[in-house]
């Protein structure tokens, strides 16, 4: 009876005319363009300029054209963090959450009772708890002298933070944000009709065979979708911060890491910007490909 | 039951186990350590007090602290949904040309100019505003973050209303802005809630805004705060730190299980920034 969808466009003027919608829209989008989009567009100022957070160069910034760019390209400390990220996203996010996660809305797609409410509960709190507490939980866990990890494995003394920084801001990123991916998987099985899962037992068919030929050609879209929304957060986590400040000896110093190091940190405000344009390219690449993988899925 | 069968239930049995294990293990000290007469980086199973719970008052800025992240998830909260409202009906609504695009840059700019990517441009701007140092500023500049996305819930809520309704309070002399009050608002008010709530926890987890744009002790938020907690030998104040964590956590898990009852788990892929 009632329309479910947008109106015409005569009916809905009859209510608020043009320029009553367009004094509606105005406050959010003057709030969005001073706090997200000229930020934005000030990244590829400051980054041709020597801006420094103290100094003659605080005051008066001078243009320095692409040094910055070619700067930054060309460090080899730049690299060494892209690389981290690289290992960051690929294993934490698109192995680990996307396996994980997926493993687990499998094993439980046709369960009910306690066990899966616990499992989804724990795996769900390990997501919702505030970033914060969760870094404190796991410098704790590993801590060298009396963590519970060294305690349960019988390993005293073995300083997991210091020896492998990088392994285990992955091992937290996993356990940090498999909750997403479970969820979405889940959601996602549910579209697979029984009786195709149904067919292929008769068939004999192996689990491996079974996911191959009957449930990933109906959940590509999501799995698609997943992996850019993923790799789109993890490398834009900053939390790893807050569990190795990207130590020791810049050995866990992803990108998101590093930009706060060089622009806050030494104050090279210029140089850091650069980097941002640099994160912001690649974060512009992920959610164009995840746009549109969106709009693939929407036939409207 | 054939050896088959035997093999698939033991190892689901040890999958779901190690799975168990792995996401409890960080998860217990948590729930020992704030009970723990003396309490220590272990886990352990604690020799039980409340005492602890007294550090917190002993601390001058850890319930100051959590006023401060209530105060910063509210503000925006109310800010959001303020301006993301009126915006969300006028685009359901009017249909302009261009609309689909200006709602498809504006999510795509949302998710790439991210607080990380671009914590250099917006510490310098919060700086040349004098915004430094103050919750406003960094209520301005989260709310800027979250606006395209809660539009974007809200335009959902608002698409799917009729507007009959409004046409009629309409015909009968109501202005836009009382149409919106009293007719529309009382529809859409779940999704008034949903961006209500999806904003208020992004707001109290974050770390990365008021680390960077706040200054004195007396104004960070508990994500914050948490990391200044030592004692005069420079080791962890664990009485404290264990006590606040769990304060500080309860609230998400509280408004988890509330949305989760009241509404069901609803999946909204994508709004997690």
């Amino acid at each position: 009876m009632a329309p479910a969808t947008s109106p015409p466009a005569e009916t809905g003027s009859a209510v608020l005319g043009r320029r009553g919608a367009a004094a509606f829209v105005a406050p959010a989008l003057v709030l969005i363009a001073v706090f997200l989009v000229f930020p934005a567009l000030w990244t590829l100022y400051l980054g041709v300029t020597d801006y420094r957070l103290t100094g003659v160069a605080a005051a008066r910034p001078r243009f320095v054209g692409a040094e910055n760019y070619t700067g930054v390209l060309g460090d080899g400390e730049f690299h060494h963090s892209l690389w981290l990220t690289l290992q960051f996203v690929g294993g934490s996010a698109i192995a680990g959450q996307t396996v994980l996660g997926f493993a687990l809305a499998w094993v439980l797609r046709d369960r009910a009772g306690p066990v899966k409410r616990l499992v989804e509960g724990l795996v769900l709190l390990a997501w919702i708890l505030p970033g914060s507490v969760i870094a404190f939980l796991w410098i704790a866990l590993l801590d060298r002298d009396a963590g519970t990890l060294n305690a349960l494995l019988g390993t005293p003394g073995t300083a997991w933070l210091l020896d492998h920084p990088l392994a285990c801001v992955i091992v937290f990123n996993v356990w940090r944000g498999t909750a997403f991916s479970m969820m979405l998987y889940g959601a996602a099985l549910g579209n697979v009709p029984p009786s195709h899962l149904e067919t292929a037992r008769l068939a004999g068919a192996t689990t491996w065979q079974t996911l191959r030929d009957a449930v990933f050609p109906r959940i590509r879209g999501h799995v698609l979708t997943s992996l850019l929304l993923v790799s789109l957060w993890t490398f834009n986590d900053f939390t790893p911060f807050l569990i190795t400040a990207g130590g020791p000896d810049h050995r866990s110093e992803i990108l998101a890491v590093y930009v706060y190091r060089t622009a806050l940190g030494d104050g090279r405000l210029g140089f850091g910007a650069a980097i941002s344009l640099v994160m912001i390219l690649v974060n512009l690449v992920i959610a164009l490909g995840y746009l549109r993988a969106l709009r693939e899925r929407r036939p409207a | 039951m054939t050896p088959r069968d035997l093999l698939r239930r033991v190892a689901f049995a040890a999958f779901v186990a190690l799975v168990l294990a792995f996401f409890a293990l960080p998860l217990l000290w948590l729930a020992s350590a704030p009970f723990d007469a003396s309490p220590s980086i272990t886990a352990s199973v604690p020799d039980f007090t409340f005492r602890n719970f007294r550090a917190l008052l002993d601390n001058p800025y850890a319930v100051a602290s959590l006023r401060n992240s209530v105060l910063l998830a509210a503000g925006t909260a109310l800010l959001v949904v303020a301006l993301a409202a009126p915006a969300a009906y006028a685009l359901s609504r009017v249909r302009v040309p261009g609309r689909d695009a200006l709602l498809y840059l504006l999510l795509l700019l949302s998710s790439i100019i991210t607080g990380t990517a671009a914590m250099v441009p917006i510490f310098l701007l919060a700086f040349e505003l004098h915004l430094i140092d103050s919750r406003l500023g960094v209520i301005l500049v989260l709310t800027g973050g979250l606006l395209p996305t809660a539009i974007f819930i809200l335009k959902d809520f608002t698409d799917a209303t009729p507007v009959s309704c409004e046409e009629a309070a309409r015909v009968f002399g109501a202005s836009p802005l009382q149409t919106l009050r009293h007719v529309v608002v009382p529809v859409v008010r779940p999704g008034l809630a949903t961006v209500g709530v999806w904003t208020v926890a992004q707001v109290w987890g974050d770390f990365l805004m008021p680390f960077l744009l706040l200054r004195d002790p007396a104004k960070a938020p508990a994500s914050v705060i948490m990391f200044t907690f030592y004692t005069e030998g420079g080791q962890p104040d664990l009485p404290l730190i264990a006590t606040f964590s769990l304060l500080y956590s309860l609230p998400v898990v509280a408004m988890y299980l509330l949305v989760s009852r009241r509404y069901g788990f609803r999946f909204h892929g994508g709004t997690k920034r």
